[in-house]
């Protein structure tokens, strides 16, 4: 027998609330859009995005009921690419030209 | 952790690691991440650059239909990882039709596109073209990283799509099973990648008017 992957599979049920959450943080996204608060707005919807990201990974995508190796693999590159994003903006904001 | 499997119904015996396999497809996940990441990046400078254009740009964009596209994926996103459910509880009908809603649902975001694009092209408005070179240049980024993204996202969005048929009429044969279903969880974590990368979309193109 494979030993595919944790003990239980996720429910049906369980299935349909994480989309009631996703479903309710797109709308939150929008009204928070809506809101604008200025330079705070695309903070607030990059969150929202990356909370709805972490939800899919760890539910959706089984991240939960996964081995901690790929966890922290996940995580890292995700760690990766947002020191890559802060670099890029370094770099541009002290550009002279 | 590894298993040999010895199927004596095969004319060979199956080696089947599923959790190298998985880490497999995961790794191929990451790459992914980076294309996509990449284009994030060139969005993020240019839009701090040209923040009024874009602002203007993004006006052209049809919220609603983004909207409409966020809420296709993110059910389907439901489905497919409900016909996972599925098969691992051997509900086999259940897994072909939950995996039959998904692929309607990506043929459901393919239509909007063809609609959005559609619209986009009437107004001459397509990279090279001459409206789009009489724009400032700011606008001439925001198009063309439009196209450029929500076009290999939907590239992407096909080859899910041919990714799930071949999971859905293996599971129909019975090659996938209870037993045996690597392929279809790999097959919906790529579709889960492709409703990632529109979750970022969303927003930073259609929601900054």
């Amino acid at each position: 027998m494979e030993d595919h992957h944790d003990n239980h599979v996720t429910s049906y049920a369980q299935n349909f609330k994480v989309l009631f959450v996703l479903l309710l943080l797109t709308i939150s996204t929008i009204f928070v859009v809506k809101l604008d608060l200025g330079p705070l707005t695309v903070a607030m919807a990059l969150f929202l995005a990356s909370v709805k990201t972490t939800i899919v990974l760890t539910y959706f995508m089984h991240l939960k009921g996964e081995k901690l190796i790929l966890r922290l693999m996940v995580g890292g590159v995700f760690l990766l690419f947002a020191i890559i994003v802060i670099i890029t903006f370094i770099d541009y904001y002290f550009r002279i030209i | 952790m590894s298993t040999t499997e010895h199927s004596e119904h095969s004319e060979h015996s199956e080696y089947i690691d599923v959790e190298t396999g998985k880490m497999g497809m995961w790794l191929f996940l990451f790459t992914e991440l980076f294309l996509f990441g990449g284009l994030f990046i060139v969005y993020a400078v240019m839009r701090a650059r040209y923040g009024e254009a874009f602002h203007h740009a993004a006006l052209e964009l049809n919220a609603f239909i983004g909207a409409t596209n966020t809420v296709v994926l993110l059910v389907s996103s439901m489905t497919v990882a409900m016909s996972l459910t599925a098969i691992q509880k051997s509900q086999k009908n259940l897994a072909i039709g939950l995996i039959f809603v998904t692929l309607l649902l990506a043929i459901v975001f393919m239509i909007n596109k063809y609609f959005e694009y559609g619209h986009k092209f009437e107004l001459h408005l397509y990279p090279g073209s001459d409206v789009m070179r009489n724009l400032p240049h700011g606008e001439i980024m925001f198009f063309g990283l439009y196209f450029l993204m929500t076009g290999l996202h939907l590239f992407h969005v096909v080859v899910g799509g041919i990714l799930l048929t071949i999971v859905m009429l293996r599971v129909k044969s019975g090659k996938i099973n209870k037993e045996h279903f690597l392929l279809h969880e790999n097959g919906a974590l790529y579709w889960h990648l492709v409703d990632l990368i529109w979750i970022f979309l969303f927003p930073l193109l259609y929601l900054i008017t």
